[in-house]
């Protein structure tokens, strides 16, 4: 049965990762994601789906307990905002190269340094980019309602073990903040150490003399096969990009102009979208779900179709970049955005759009 | 018939009365000749393998000359970033409390850079045996100075000697671990002498009984020599830690049963 709740980001995010049958989550408080660990703590899963609830010394510390507990084999996850996503960003280049599942969860505030705690979108490069050292991706989901905080925790899980590699759950401090009404998977159990064995046969639970043992690591000594991995790894990209690419379409059918954001903006952006139309401006919204991949090929089928496009980031202006190489640069493009912890209002977006493309 | 004894009449199962455990591979070791870290790793796979604990047991290997031991070690490993050891140890033990697990950690990656990963696992009580190696020196990097060096001991980045007004004194992380009340056993041992490597395996032995038995954290430090980073034979390196490590680094048992030695 599902279930129908009023409930912040934060809560819901953590609430489905325990229906998910996460076995273990490590954090480290920092505002604007608290609840997360709060939530896990108050519900206290260890005494329903057994599921480890651990508050670390540090950030550094809970995402190297990611490590330890996915090189099991283990649905293990972890959430930070901003500044605790960059500490963590070692743990999750090793993760990376050793090719472990599991889940993060950025709840993003405004940048660089110690920044704000006040939403923000900055962090766009750090998270599809690699963000840590060497050459890696991570799939980056980027919710845009306190539904999908909840569903991609399920979604998040499933695409970190079917590729053997890190999911970010790439939020904002209005997505972690606001409540809205959310609909809940049942729960599901976790996985028997029987199963985990049969589904992760690379796992390191023990070494049972029926097979050879198993070693988790991100380091080769010899380049020839250290290039090998990497080759690799960019096959495992490939095919990701290949098979998992998801956005949402608003108002596209007839559109002469793109509007393209992605979480809260894409919230905002709607609006906006409805604001031009009733000025008689022929606009549509394309929304990226999924950051990395990124959905090019839907962009570029917006070549000859469209005369121009805003991306609305809460940033500077970094997804951008990414749209420009999608369109490979045969549509303007231009960005508008508010930053440091600002939220722009749907009438400025439509201001933007009138001068940036449509005057511009 | 000749006399002479062949190599084949020697090596009959009557006559054996020394193998190596099962738990080492036959990967030759990456350690320089004359190292205790050959040593150390026989004697922890030793205690595994008469616990029969091969199937249950994790190892954390760390970043250091130790970076390879999962070559060495014929159980399920993992190898850590520089100093996180005792994280990943955690994770694991606290998802799978029935499993043996331990870290093998060097002086910088426990006392420098891991240092806060080591306290709070420690302090946490995390059921777990960590096993800190502290040859004053960062071998596998060439020699550098470690946070275990000793006052005006000589390293590549203090070629004049350590000098503690600038350069800080060394750190006993196995005395100050003690004083936390998570940690219920704490020893320091060597592996330099045959008499030595007997009780280091004892302490070894000991900690993982109690692990067993879910008492807390167990610590063993092996005060070790590094022949090469200190520009000795080995012969004269086990001369030298006997004359300078172990006064600075006394050996034997520091905490037991959750109480302090006195």
């Amino acid at each position: 049965m599902k279930e129908l709740k009023l409930m912040k980001g934060n809560e819901a995010v953590a609430e489905a990762a325990i229906r998910a049958g996460c076995d273990g989550y490590f954090g480290y408080p920092i505002t604007p994601q608290s609840e997360i660990m709060e939530y896990l703590m108050y519900q206290d899963p260890q005494k329903t789906t057994g599921m480890v609830v651990l508050q670390a010394e540090s950030e550094v510390a809970a995402i190297n307990m990611v490590y330890g507990g996915a090189s099991c084999g283990k649905k293990v996850m972890t959430s930070s905002s901003s500044p605790g996503i960059s500490l963590k960003q070692e743990g999750i280049s090793y993760i990376a190269g050793a090719e472990l599942p599991c889940l993060i969860v950025n709840i993003v505030r405004g940048g660089p340094g110690l920044g704000t705690i006040q939403p923000s979108q900055s962090d766009y490069f750090q998270s599809t980019k690699g963000g840590g050292h060497g050459d890696y991706r991570l799939i980056v989901l980027a919710p845009s309602s306190v539904q999908e905080m909840a569903d991609f925790a399920g979604l998040g899980f499933d695409l970190a073990f079917k590729y053997r590699n890190p999911v970010l759950i790439l939020g904002d401090g209005v997505i972690g903040q606001m409540m809205e009404k959310v609909e809940l998977d049942e729960f599901k159990p976790r996985w028997t150490e029987e199963e985990i064995r049969r589904n992760t046969p690379w796992s390191t639970m023990g070494k049972l003399n029926n097979r050879e043992r198993n070693i988790i690591t991100s380091l080769d000594l010899d380049s020839h096969k250290q290039e090998k991995h990497v080759a690799h790894l960019r096959d495992k990209y490939l095919e990701i990009e290949k098979n998992e690419v998801r956005y949402e379409e608003f108002q596209c059918e007839d559109a002469e102009y793109l509007i393209v954001a992605y979480g809260s903006s894409a919230r905002i952006s709607q609006k906006a979208v409805e604001l031009a139309r009733a000025k008689g401006i022929k606009v549509g919204l394309l929304r990226p779900i999924t950051l990395f991949p990124f959905p090019k090929k839907p962009l570029l089928n917006y070549v000859g179709k469209i005369k121009g496009i805003l991306t609305v980031e809460m940033s500077l202006g970094q997804m951008i970049e990414d749209v420009k190489l999608a369109v490979e640069c045969k549509v303007k493009v231009e960005h508008f955005g508010r930053f440091g912890g600002i939220i722009p209002t749907p009438d400025e977006v439509v201001v933007a759009l009138e001068k940036q493309i449509i005057g511009g | 018939m000749s006399d002479i004894v062949t190599k084949e009449q020697i090596r009959r199962p009557e006559n054996l009365v020394y193998s190596k455990t099962k738990l080492l591979t036959d990967k030759a070791l990456s350690y320089c000749p004359g190292c205790g870290h050959g040593t150390a790793h026989r004697i922890l796979m030793e205690v595994i393998e008469e616990l029969n604990a091969q199937e249950i047991t994790i190892g954390i290997a760390p970043v250091g000359c130790s970076v390879l031991a999962y070559e060495f070690m014929n159980i399920d490993m993992q190898q850590a970033a520089h100093g996180r050891a005792p994280a990943l140890a955690t994770a694991v033990k606290r998802l799978m409390p029935e499993k043996i697990v331990f870290t093998y950690q060097g002086d910088g990656d426990l006392a420098a850079i891991g240092t806060a990963e080591t306290i709070h696992a420690c302090n946490r009580g995390e059921n777990i045996t960590i096993i800190f190696i502290n040859n004053g020196i960062y071998g596998m990097t060439g020699g550098q100075m470690a946070p275990t060096t000793l006052p005006n001991m000589k390293a590549s980045t203090c070629p004049y000697g350590r000098d503690v007004t600038t350069m800080g004194n060394p750190l006993r992380m196995t005395e100050l671990v003690a004083q936390l009340p998570g940690v219920h056993f704490v020893t320091r041992q060597a592996v330099h002498t045959p008499s030595a490597v007997r009780k280091a395996k004892k302490a070894l032995r000991k900690a993982f009984d109690l692990q067993k038995e879910n008492k807390g954290l167990t610590f063993v430090e092996i005060v070790s020599n590094c022949n090469s980073g200190w520009k000795m034979t080995p012969v004269q390196s086990n001369k030298w830690m006997e004359e300078n490590m172990f006064p600075f680094y006394p050996l034997g048992d520091i905490k037991v049963d959750g109480q302090l030695v006195k």
